[in-house]
């Protein structure tokens, strides 16, 4: 199946229709129902899409690389006439009546809405386990790659209790790509929600610059640090959707102006040796496990051997980034939460004794403990007596981490080399014996600085652990620069060799997982 | 529009007192005159226990009172502040809502170029400091008609500051005196309205219209430098006037496009500002100083009572002309303020600043807005006293009214009429006429040229002054102004009054009509003078008997007997001839 640009080429040259392609994927879905990658599969949407695209083929007026081809889109991307939800009971039966923008560009570019994906309730989350339609499975968790591994470990237990986390938030998109039934989704990326669940999903997960990619429709978590992420399972994919979604949007009035050549396609990378390769010391943290380490370690040895210069650079600031994102996400998000009141759309309680009441009752009803939890935060970091000890000193911490980044980039390093997470994916059942705050800090650790400094980042799949689950490693690069840090990755890829997923099992033992599983609760909307 | 602003204008003959004796605020804690009790009188003021404030007892201090002003000004534009939702009053309920209007999530704010033009010209015809940056906030509540939870505003950083807003104040003593008074304008701030709740206490139902979600505000923040009701209440009629001429907001309160909130304190001078109140509910420039004139003696009186001010927003209660505590907002709101993430910091430019190659459509000159400045009220006014050599009071009243000064102007343009006589006319007959009937300027039967041709008679004495003696106009009550020239303003009136039945018949036609012609024929008026002594010769005897007023009883029989035709200096000499006095 491959990737998006080889089925794009076999759609213009008839080897396959747009129909064909459709069913293949919606076939998929249903087959790998159990991940709960999806939580609206918008079946019908996608066919009578598939069918105009199938037109425009026959009547040689394509609308380009993406026509024809299956995308999934992350639940918190508002889709005209088709449910979203942001996995939360405050939104569910809310139909928004417009598009996102970014949802728009891909329609008007022939792309298929096959669905939207699972994430954590408003993307709160690093796991997408926190979600009111229950945990997305890894696909991984099925791969020949990992079950052979795990076989060959006597400790590890039979069955599918120990199925693992595909990261989060936006591990659904992740999930719906690993799992072939689409062949680019929209994530979106707050703290590292793209590419935490890429690395975990051994996929390309890229996070553009900030006021690159209209924000306009999407959900937001912290306005001044989401950015729609693109999931892809390589680096042109990625690069060939962004030069679709990039560019100004007069409704998105954070978006800039022209910022880069359209159509992107990137250049194959000769050589390196022009290259200045940043690698921040304070990247290297004791939770960091040690293959991760090592892997890290050898990409740098890598672009080193192939002439680039890799030089170590220090982004000081980077511990206080955690903290310093609490602060700014959870008072963003008590302010932007504030309109789900229960009066114009979305879940609205019983009780009418009086306005304040129904509010009450139904914030407490609509949001789950993440949710209610981090506004309760944030309205306490934005109290008048607060405001300057918390909410301005974050700013300011926020500056200087941003500092860090320009400081680098300005002692002539092109682009950052870091991991993307501490570890591979782990269990469920592991993942769930820590909160959601814990995790969410622990998680974001390496993705969470660019966030604040509005830089492009991707994590690109590099190997498979010793359990033969992925791993990814993260490259930066200057704000507005994606380009070129697009390219290097580029190059990258090429040289690691990435194996693609053996879902073969999978597809064949699917029924039988299926029966297994009681996922009556999971909605499959068609 | 007019009916409200109407409503203050015929009521606003008291009005027209309270400037005669602008002064009475000035002078408080004296004895007040007696001009000043009368206005009072006339309110339901006169029932609060001000006259102890007033009047302060031997050894006691004075009281001085502190008043500032937050004003929410619509913007006269055509799509509202961060969206393109058309802005129109008394649209259908909710017909006029947005995605982003109606917090749709996943909207973002878009900035209405129009409100940030507007907000500057304004900022530059206060005399404000424009800046260059500003950003906009988020104040939090939870409230049925904010349906963001959240109003977005410039709390940090507003677009404008550090202006000033010249009104003036009548100055009692000498007549027809303004005395020019300052109020500094703190910042004038951009900001979305919300939308309206309506309360259905049967039902126990709230309902919501959006249709001014959104639209865009100007507010105003004035410094505490106002003393009383009646400077806070010229002060926002100067600032009315003043939008109104920049065409930034109709400015029009009973449409709720301008909104007057009043922060209240009294102290002794010298000593620190006392707690103050917020009121609030004020939406006629009459009712503004009604409230907080009142809030000012509730204030003394229960300070000198013993009792203490409560920081607390009041509400003015138009049918008792009292403030009362609005107990649900008694609990201090924390607005939680933050800064808006969707929209970048607003940046304007001026010539020196400009980008070179900067698209026009994507800034804003600050220098450019500031030649495009129309001509302001207080330069209109200037005009008015140099060009007609009218009183500066006569000026104001011709501003106040809406529509008078264009009616004015074009009066001048088509009358060989002086200038005075033009100003007499028009502010005493013709508002006169107006306020008894209450009706506005465009509403008037009386166009501008057929008031222009009825001068153009006087002017060429064609029309008698003793012709039309049942004119009944009551307009000697109306004037307090110069008087008419003797002889000429009755028949005219009555030309007047006969416009004024909207039959569509110009002064000239009324006239011939009428016969109101004065009579030219000296033989006839002789005529006429000697039947009438033949036939009183009792009068005739107290005459020659040396009784002075006989002899206008005579006039007076002669003019009835002309049908008030004749001029009555004419009879006069006429008959003092013929009596050989």
């Amino acid at each position: 199946m491959g990737s998006l640009l080889r089925v794009s080429a076999a759609l213009k040259q008839g080897q396959i229709t747009p129909t064909e392609l459709c069913q293949k994927c919606l076939s998929l879905i249903k087959k790998t129902k159990f991940l709960n990658a999806y939580i609206t599969v918008s079946e019908e949407v996608a066919l009578k899409q598939a069918e105009e695209s199938e037109k425009r083929y026959k009547n040689g007026q394509s609308l380009g690389d993406l026509d024809g081809i299956p995308i999934a889109v992350k639940d918190n991307f508002s889709t005209s006439g088709i449910e979203t939800t942001c996995a939360s009971n405050m939104l569910k039966g809310y139909v928004p009546p417009y598009n996102a923008t970014v949802v728009q560009k891909l329609l008007d570019q022939g792309a298929l809405l096959m669905g939207k994906t699972n994430l954590d309730e408003f993307a709160m989350g690093s796991g997408s386990t926190d979600g009111v339609f229950g945990p997305v499975k890894n696909p991984w968790s099925y791969s020949k790659q990992y079950r052979e591994k795990r076989k060959q470990n006597p400790h590890s237990e039979s069955g599918d209790s120990d199925w693992l986390i595909t990261g989060g938030s936006s591990g659904g998109s992740a999930a719906a790509v690993s799992a072939f039934t689409c062949y680019a989704a929209l994530g979106s990326d707050t703290g590292g929600s793209t590419r935490n669940p890429a690395a975990h999903c051994g996929l390309v997960g890229f996070k553009p610059s900030y006021g690159l990619v209209s924000r306009h429709g999407l959900i937001p978590l912290v306005n001044s640090m989401d950015v729609p992420g693109i999931l892809t399972r390589c680096v042109d994919d990625a690069a060939m959707v962004l030069g679709v979604l990039a560019g100004h949007d007069p409704k998105d009035s954070t978006t800039v102006h022209d910022p880069i050549n359209k159509p992107l396609v990137l250049s194959s990378l000769a050589d390196v040796s022009k290259l200045c390769i940043g690698i921040p010391k304070e990247y290297l943290v004791p939770e960091l496990s040690s293959e991760i380490q090592s892997l890290w370690s050898r990409a740098a040895d890598l672009f080193e051997s192939e002439g680039a210069k890799v030089i170590e650079v220090s982004l000081p600031h980077t511990s206080y980034s955690i903290v310093c994102y609490h602060v700014l996400c959870t008072s963003e998000v008590a302010s932007n939460m504030a309109r789900f009141d229960g009066l114009q759309y979305g879940h609205r309680c019983d009780i009418d004794v009086s306005t304040e009441a129904m509010y009450a009752a139904t914030r407490r009803e609509g949001f789950n403990d993440v949710v209610r939890g981090r506004i309760l935060s944030g309205n306490f970091f934005l109290l008048k007596e607060n405001y300057e000890n918390y909410f301005v000193k974050a700013q300011k911490v926020r500056r200087l981490i941003a500092n860090d980044f320009v400081n680098a980039f300005n002692s002539g390093v092109d682009v950052l080399l870091t991991p993307t997470t501490l570890s591979e994916a782990v269990p469920y059942l592991e993942f769930i014996k820590e909160d959601n705050r814990t995790r969410s800090a622990q998680d974001d650790i390496f993705t969470q600085a660019v966030n604040m400094a509005g830089l492009p980042a991707v994590s690109i799949p590099i190997a498979l652990s010793n359990q033969g689950l992925p791993i990814g490693l993260q490259f930066i690069g200057r704000a507005f620069y994606d380009q070129q840090l697009l390219t290097v990755a580029k190059w990258f890829e090429k040289q690691v060799q990435f194996p693609v997923i053996q879902l073969q099992e999978l597809m064949d033992d699917c029924s039988a997982i299926l029966e297994n599983e009681k996922l009556a609760s999971v909605s499959l909307k068609q | 529009m007019a009916a409200p602003m109407l409503r203050w204008g015929c009521r606003g003959r008291r009005w027209a007192l309270a400037w005669v004796d602008g002064g009475s605020c000035h002078r408080r804690g004296a004895p007040t005159g007696s001009t000043s009790n009368r206005i009072r009188g006339q309110s339901s003021l006169a029932q609060q226990p001000l006259r102890t404030a007033q009047k302060p007892r031997k050894g006691e201090h004075k009281w001085a009172a502190v008043v500032g002003l937050e004003i929410h000004a619509q913007i006269s534009s055509n799509s509202k502040l961060f969206s393109g939702s058309q802005v129109r009053f008394s649209a259908p309920p909710n017909s006029l809502v947005s995605f982003f209007d109606a917090s749709l999530p996943g909207t973002l704010p878009v900035l209405n170029r129009r409100c940030v033009e507007a907000a500057v010209m304004t900022g530059l015809a206060l005399n404000c400091h424009i800046n260059k940056k500003s950003l906009f906030d988020r104040k939090h509540y939870f409230y049925a008609d904010l349906p963001a939870g959240y109003q977005i505003t410039q709390q940090r950083l507003p677009i404008a500051v550090n202006g000033s807003l010249t009104y003036g104040i009548s100055a009692g003593k000498e007549r027809g005196q303004v005395i020019p008074k300052t109020v500094r304008v703190k910042q004038i701030q951009l900001e979305q309205d919300s939308g309206k709740s309506l309360h259905d206490d049967l039902r126990s139902q709230t309902l919501v219209d959006l249709n001014r979600a959104g639209v865009g505000l100007l507010e105003v923040v004035l410094e505490p430098d106002l003393s009383c009701g009646e400077e806070a209440a010229t002060a926002v009629r100067e600032l009315q006037l003043i939008l109104q001429a920049l065409g930034t907001s109709q400015a029009n309160m009973a449409e709720g496009q301008l909104r007057v909130d009043a922060n209240v304190s009294v102290h002794h001078p010298g000593e620190p500002l006392g707690v103050r109140t917020e009121v609030k509910n004020l939406n006629s420039i009459r009712f503004l100083a009604k409230a907080i004139d009142y809030e000012i003696q509730r204030q003394i009186s229960e300070l000198e009572n013993g009792g203490e001010i409560l920081n607390e927003t009041r509400s003015f209660h138009e049918k008792l002309g009292c403030t009362v505590s609005m107990r649900d907002k008694e609990a201090k709101q924390d607005y939680r303020f933050m800064p808006e993430p969707n929209l970048p910091p607003l940046l304007l430019y001026d010539a020196t600043s400009l980008p070179t190659d900067a698209d026009p459509q994507q800034v804003i000159n600050i220098d450019q807005i500031r030649e495009m400045l129309p001509e302001l009220p207080s330069v209109t006014r200037e005009r008015l006293v140099q060009q007609y050599g009218m009183l500066p009071e006569h000026s104001f009243t011709l501003l106040n009214e809406v529509g008078l000064l264009e009616f004015f102007q074009n009066v001048i343009k088509e009358t060989r009429a002086e200038p005075k006589k033009v100003t007499s006319w028009v502010l005493n007959i013709f508002l006169g006429y107006l306020k008894q009937e209450n009706l506005a300027v465009s509403e008037s039967p009386v166009t501008p040229s057929a008031l222009a041709e009825l001068l153009d008679l006087l002017d060429s004495r064609t029309i008698s002054s003793s012709a039309a003696k049942q004119a009944g106009v009551q307009w000697c009550d109306l004037s307090s102004l110069q008087p008419l020239p003797p002889g000429f303003k009755r028949s005219a009136s009555q030309v007047f009054e006969e416009l004024w039945k909207r039959e569509g018949k110009t002064p000239g036609q009324i006239v011939s009509e009428k016969q109101l012609e004065l009579m030219q024929d000296r033989g006839a008026l002789e005529q006429f003078c000697y039947s009438v002594m033949k036939d009183h010769p009792q009068v005739v005897m107290d005459v020659k008997k040396g009784n002075p007023r006989a002899i206008n009883k005579l006039i007076g029989l002669v003019r009835k007997a002309t049908l008030n035709r004749a001029d009555p200096a004419m009879i006069k000499e006429i008959l003092e001839k013929q009596l050989s006095l």
